[in-house]
């Protein structure tokens, strides 16, 4: 069958980091071709290179070549790439809500008629030909097997139906040869995603080249010609729809060599004898990462991980307890129930917490290193506090104090800084972590959150803070909670890795286990939790 | 060399320099044609001392993220009945301006509390709902002026006997009392130390309350609410303290203000009060979101005697009075030119 799309040997730097090595790709007419991979593995970027997105440019553009029905093509604006006949259905929906579904299909691309006042000013002023863009929409939809009125308004649809009006645009265009979806069954119900895959079959049928980017590894194998696996920026394995089993895909997608320090040894291991914090159907609000009711018992000492694929909850878990977000259930510490809408009693109670959100809610950003080093000790536990004059009841903040506390901390953590007065919105993503666990560690705290802690720093900082959660934890007995989207690194210093999919929890695993039932559990496969120590 | 120059333009900002230029120039005018430069310089420093107060009223509600305080109305409304009660009970001197600041302060006090409520509620928006707040606080008091059961002759009607003045002199309560206070007269030059003084007292009680533990919570508040929170602090509470302080600093600042001018106005005079104040911190380098007392002295220092000096220099030069028109290009100049700047600098 005729080949519609081929990327050969595409290298893309960012800033030094190499994120996609010699990936090539292939896709023919007709056929249904699935790329997988774990959050950060380079879908995304492959995705921006083929669609010419300024981000790639802007950084410098990529390296290899894109075949386009078998000729090379130069992509630098998504305009060259739809009309070279790409389609691209986003995980977002970008529809508008007051507009009905043949007016959103043919959005910026209706049809019109001349008349007077358009001869005389131009073609903005054409009236539009509403039955035909109504004939075109209901081919498109027809095309899917849908059934769905092309004269509703879009605002009162189902999600899925949301859905296959993107997609129905995306085919509605004349030249269309290859769609691409990103996640598109993220959002459906089960009886949604399934009416979605028999659409595409049918799409793919119709001589369309599909690439559909997915999590849910039993709808790739259910319905990919061919799966290709990314990790890591390289492509780690190419399997046809035939010999792909889930274990197979789930263990290509998640597998890597696990280098496993030997880790400080531990006066006495954590066990479930000793519970230091126990949840009970913890629910939080969080938009894009709602949990669900999270059943999860941490012992005292322990390093615990929470894994899980981005928006499956997993960060609620932190944010939830320290009251940043709206979240019902039970929480108890040292078998006393834990308020969950009162930050500052968390913070007395022994609980820290280094959000993922470092410039946001991590760091004031316009304020001294020092300054932000001590304030959340100053405000929570009376640190750093001094009379006005000896003795007397106002109390400012003692600034020697802050100062000497915020130097030790710097030589502690080995900050990198012209000193202890430097704005912190100077300094790097990796220095500015270390701040943020400088004021953690500077609260001594009982339990420790770190939320994606490694997050947009570079590999060497990576690891200077994955040594000093451990160094916490191993010399201040310190329990740490580490949530990460790179599962690697939690193998590598976690006790016991919780994986959260959908909001709930699916299983706890040893950092040694295989990494086909990583990949499983985190494409929400069930089974049995497998406790470890 | 031009490197470092123009760093230090950058952190004073060009509009300051401006204005320094500009009041240099003036004074320079000014001695040019005669004027007594020390009588210029002495009014300007009444002129200081008497603004000022209001022009602090701005820092809490800038550091608590609630921005430019355009509803300073209500605080000057507060200072205003504090006066009148004082007055009405025929106190004088001192004691008078105590009573005026002591009644004042409770109901200070409480509206603010009503008025930070409401902020509250309009997140966002707190600059334009202030500012409606202020216009129409100001009328519904018209209302009361009107209905008070003040009777004291001095303050009513002198027909009829009912409704206050619109404007009450103060020469026989605590009108002059703090501009009298430590005056020092070298020559031309009196200095208001009193006066001066008082302000300057009331930006330290404000710098020291910023460096307590409350005050830290309340800039955080401003500068990063979620930081604030995951911190442990009452986001809203903490700026229900700002508004509050910025309120009964504009109570405080009336009567100051009133006692320097001799002449306590009551109905409309309170309703464009805020904008001068706005207009003066800004001109001291504050943004929205960030201002210092540093912002306020100077800032107050540079509007007060560019205003104070423009009369007299450009009534002799050109012979007509143009300060009130530049009154109002500056100060509604350097207000516009703040909220264009959707932020950065300082």
């Amino acid at each position: 069958m005729a080949q519609a799309l081929r990327m050969q040997g595409i290298t893309k730097k960012y800033y030094g980091t190499t994120v996609l090595k010699e990936v090539g790709l292939e896709v023919d007419q007709g056929e249904i071709h699935a790329l997988v991979g774990e959050n950060g593995a380079g879908k995304s970027t492959l995705m921006n290179i083929l669609f010419g997105m300024p981000v790639i440019h802007q950084t410098g553009g990529y390296e290899g070549e894109i075949y386009i029905g078998g000729e090379q093509v130069d992509i630098l604006a998504p305009a060259d790439a739809m009309a070279l006949g790409i389609g691209m259905v986003h995980q977002e929906f970008m529809l508008i809500p007051g507009f009905t579904v043949t007016e959103n299909i043919k959005l910026n691309r209706e049809i019109s008629r001349p008349n007077l006042l358009s001869r005389l000013f131009g073609k903005s002023l054409e009236v539009l030909d509403m039955d035909q863009m109504g004939r075109d929409s209901r081919a498109a939809l027809d095309k899917l097997g849908v059934g769905i009125d092309e004269w509703l308004p879009v605002a009162g649809l189902p999600v899925g139906y949301m859905q296959f009006v993107e997609i129905a645009r995306e085919i509605d265009k004349r030249n269309v040869r290859l769609l691409v979806f990103d996640e598109p069954t993220a959002v459906l119900a089960e009886s949604e995603a399934e009416l979605f895959l028999t659409a595409i079959r049918k799409l793919a049928q119709s001589g369309l080249a599909i690439l559909f980017i997915s999590h849910r590894l039993d709808e790739v194998a259910a319905v990919a010609d061919r799966i290709t696996v990314l990790r890591d920026g390289e492509v780690v394995g190419r399997l046809s729809g035939e010999e792909a089993h889930l274990d197979r895909i789930a263990e290509l997608m998640v597998g890597r060599k696990i280098e496993r320090p030997a880790l400080p040894a531990r006066v006495r291991e954590p066990s479930d004898e000793d519970i230091i914090l126990d949840m009970r159907n913890l629910v939080v609000d969080m938009p894009g990462e709602r949990l669900n009711g999270l059943d999860l018992a941490i012992r005292r000492g322990e390093i615990i991980g929470l894994g899980g694929l981005a928006g499956h909850g997993k960060v609620a878990v932190a944010n939830g307890i320290m009251g940043l977000y709206p979240a019902t259930g039970e929480v108890m510490k040292d078998g006393e129930p834990l308020p969950l809408d009162d930050p500052a009693e968390v913070l007395r109670r022994g609980i820290a917490f280094v959000s993922e959100d470092r410039r946001g809610t991590g760091l004031l950003l316009g304020e001294s290193l020092e300054h932000n080093i001590a304030f959340t000790s100053l405000q929570a536990q009376d640190r750093f506090l001094k009379g006005f004059l000896p003795g007397s009841w106002l109390k400012l903040q003692d600034s020697a104090e802050i100062r000497e506390h915020g130097l030790r901390m710097i030589k502690e953590l080995d900050i990198r800084c012209r000193g202890p007065e430097q704005p912190v919105r100077r300094l790097s993503g990796g220095n500015q972590q270390k701040v943020c666990l400088a004021r953690a560690l500077t609260l001594s705290p009982e339990i420790l959150f770190a939320s994606e802690p490694t997050r947009g720093i570079d590999v060497g900082a990576k690891n200077l803070v994955l040594d000093l959660l451990v160094e916490f934890n191993r010399k201040m007995n310190m329990t740490v909670v580490i949530t990460s989207s790179e599962l690697a690194e939690l193998r590598k210093i976690c006790d016991r890795i919780a994986i959260i999919y959908q909001g709930r929890l699916v299983g706890i695993l040893d950092p040694d286990a295989p990494d086909v039932e990583y990949g499983l559990m985190m494409a929400g496969g069930k089974r049995t939790g497998v406790t470890g120590g | 060399m031009k490197q470092r120059l123009e760093n230090l333009v950058e952190r004073f900002g060009i509009p300051r320099l401006i204005i320094i230029a500009f009041v240099l120039v003036l004074f320079i005018l000014g001695s040019l044609t005669g004027l007594s430069t020390g009588q210029l310089l002495s009014a300007s420093l009444v002129r200081f001392g008497m603004n000022g107060i209001l022009v602090l009223a701005m820092v809490p509600t800038i550091s608590c993220g609630v921005g430019l305080n355009f509803g300073l109305p209500v605080g000057i409304l507060c200072g205003l009945v504090g006066a009148l009660i004082s007055m009405q009970l025929e106190l004088k001197g001192f004691g008078g301006l105590a009573a005026a600041l002591l009644f004042s302060l409770p109901l200070a006090a409480i509206l603010g509390w009503l008025y930070a409520w409401l902020l509250n509620r309009v997140q966002g928006q707190e600059m334009m709902v202030g500012t409606y707040v202020g216009f129409s606080s100001v009328a519904f008091m018209c209302i009361f002026w009107l209905l008070a059961p003040f009777d004291n002759p001095e303050l009513i009607w002198a027909i009829g006997g009912r409704g206050l003045r619109y404007t009450l002199t103060l020469d026989k309560h605590f009108g002059k009392v703090l501009n009298g206070f430590l005056l020092l007269k070298i020559g031309q030059l009196e200095i208001p130390f009193g006066l001066v003084g008082a302000f300057l007292l009331l930006c330290l009680l404000v710098q020291l309350f910023l460096k307590t533990k409350v005050g830290l919570a309340m800039q955080a508040a401003g500068d990063n609410p979620r930081f604030a929170r995951a911190a442990g602090i009452d986001v809203p509470q903490m700026r229900t303290v700002g508004i509050v302080l910025s309120t009964i600093l504009g109570a405080v600042g009336i009567i100051i203000y009133a006692q320097s001018y001799g002449f306590l106005q009551l109905y409309m005079a309170p309703l464009m009060m805020a904008f001068p104040a706005v207009a003066a911190i800004l001109i001291g380098g504050a943004s929205l979101e960030k201002a210092t007392v540093g912002h306020v002295i100077l800032g107050t220092f540079l509007f007060q005697t560019l205003l104070t000096i423009a009369l007299p220099v450009t009534s002799h030069i050109i012979g007509g009075d143009i300060s009130e028109v530049a009154r109002l290009i500056i100060s509604n100049g350097m207000i516009l030119y703040a909220l264009t700047r959707a932020s950065g600098g300082r």
